[in-house]
């Protein structure tokens, strides 16, 4: 490369897996594999999880490899996390990579500083190689998720969502680019299932079709209510006398308002079960209310002494369980 | 390459009647069939059917699956680790769930 490679921020791999400079091996894959399991996506909830365990991952990239753990080092320890950097050119004369592709991981993960030094691997395989002529493969299929309402479910609905994909650039070099797409929603989708789109995946290879794109449906968080798999819960705060002496009452439903009868003696945490008015799947969904006894506070005279009047009515313990 | 931007698409929803053949999973999770025979047998997933030209699955192992794939990529555990953490993982989903709806309950 004659061009000047252009400026970018120095990423201290060292400091990001919390080593010294002169680590062993072994102690660099001890760190990885400890942050690894911290921030992995799949085990994280974290916020933050996904991109500390990308930065994570990448500094385990070059320095697990001896070779790419040299290059780098000898671009000298001068640098600050975050500086402005520019390799120097030539930067990786005398080193050999080998392996064919630089990295097996997900290399669209990986920043602007390590795509500089060491490449991306998708790219190297797709295009480098050259030796099998007339080379023909399916694409591969993409994995993404799309967050829904419950709403969405019900009614169906179409969605938009943006997906990442790379292209090499007139100057040759890969780069993230977005697509839009408008995905039909079909009516009665549960989380965790899965939506396959024929051909959206990657392309093909030669005259290989194109991937499918599987899109794993997640539902957004409702004020309302939860849901699991096509069971609905709604929580239902109610007085202390329409929970004792039973009521109608207008709730809220997915589908719209209903009137649900409350029995009489009704205890908090009760529940009662709406058929078929959870999720509409091929079997429809319940949908469960829970009651929740509120209890108003006694503030003005007129209210403490209905309170009063309660506490003689009764003769009642509710502490009777714990053997007082 | 030039992709229409915002075309609307609708596809083939996977729901738990929709069963996957062995090849079709294969396809979906881009593995051989030998892998997928192996988390067969360590019970990661189930198929419907005793013999394995009669094998269907649910589409809910394609997620698994997957799992098991990225945390054996990342994390070096072996098949049995992955098969441990991905249904401790799901127990936590599951309990993460059942605990927002009781505290929205309370």
């Amino acid at each position: 490369m004659s061009e000047q490679s252009p400026l970018m921020e120095y990423k201290d791999y060292y400091q990001i897996l919390g080593l010294q400079r002169d680590a062993k091996q072994d102690e660099i894959k001890r760190a990885y594999r400890k942050l690894a399991r911290k921030y992995h996506p799949d085990v994280s909830k974290e916020e933050g999880a996904e991109d500390r365990f990308k930065e994570v991952s990448e500094a385990y990239e070059v320095l697990k490899d001896p070779e790419k753990r040299a290059a780098y080092d000898q671009l000298g320890s001068g640098y600050r996390a975050g500086q402005d950097f520019r390799p120097p050119p030539n930067w990786d004369q005398g080193f050999e990579f080998h392996g064919g592709g630089y990295t097996e991981a997900d290399p669209e993960a990986f920043s602007d500083f390590f795509e500089s030094l060491f490449g991306r691997a998708g790219f190297a395989h797709g295009f480098g190689g050259g030796q099998r002529r007339q080379y023909h493969a399916q694409g591969e299929n993409t994995h993404a998720r799309i967050a829904i309402d419950l709403e969405d479910s019900y009614r169906g609905a179409t969605r938009q969502i943006t997906l990442k994909y790379s292209e090499l650039g007139e100057d040759g070099r890969p780069r993230v680019r977005e697509r839009k797409l408008n995905v039909k929603i079909p009516k009665g989708v549960t989380e965790g299932q899965q939506i396959r789109l024929a051909g959206q995946g990657q392309p093909g290879i030669g005259e290989g079709k194109p991937g499918d794109l599987y899109l794993e449906i997640t539902f957004n968080p409702h004020p309302l209510y939860e849901v699991d798999g096509k069971t609905v819960y709604l929580t239902l705060p109610v007085a202390p006398w329409e929970a004792a002496l039973g009521a109608r009452i207008q709730v809220p439903t997915p589908e719209g308002q209903v009137h649900l009868t409350i029995p009489a003696n009704s205890q908090s945490g009760g529940k009662l079960r709406l058929r078929g008015r959870g999720i509409p799947a091929r079997e429809p969904g319940d949908l469960f209310v829970v009651l929740k006894l509120v209890a108003p506070p006694a503030s003005t005279e007129a209210e403490k002494a209905a309170y009063q009047a309660f506490r003689e009515a009764f003769d009642f313990n509710p502490r009777s369980g714990l053997g007082g | 390459m030039v992709r229409k931007h915002a075309a609307e698409v609708s596809g083939t929803l996977l729901d738990e009647e929709r069963l996957l053949t062995l090849s079709e999973l294969c396809r979906a999770c881009q593995l051989p069939a030998e892998e997928i025979m192996a988390l067969v047998e360590e019970g990661v997933i189930e198929p419907a059917q005793e013999q394995p030209a009669q094998w269907h699955f649910s589409a809910v192992c394609i997620r698994r699956v997957r799992r098991v794939r990225t945390l054996k990529r990342d994390l070096g555990v072996n098949l049995a680790g992955a098969a441990l953490a991905v249904e401790l993982l799901e127990e936590i989903e599951r309990l993460r769930a059942r605990l927002q709806r009781l505290e929205r309950e309370r």
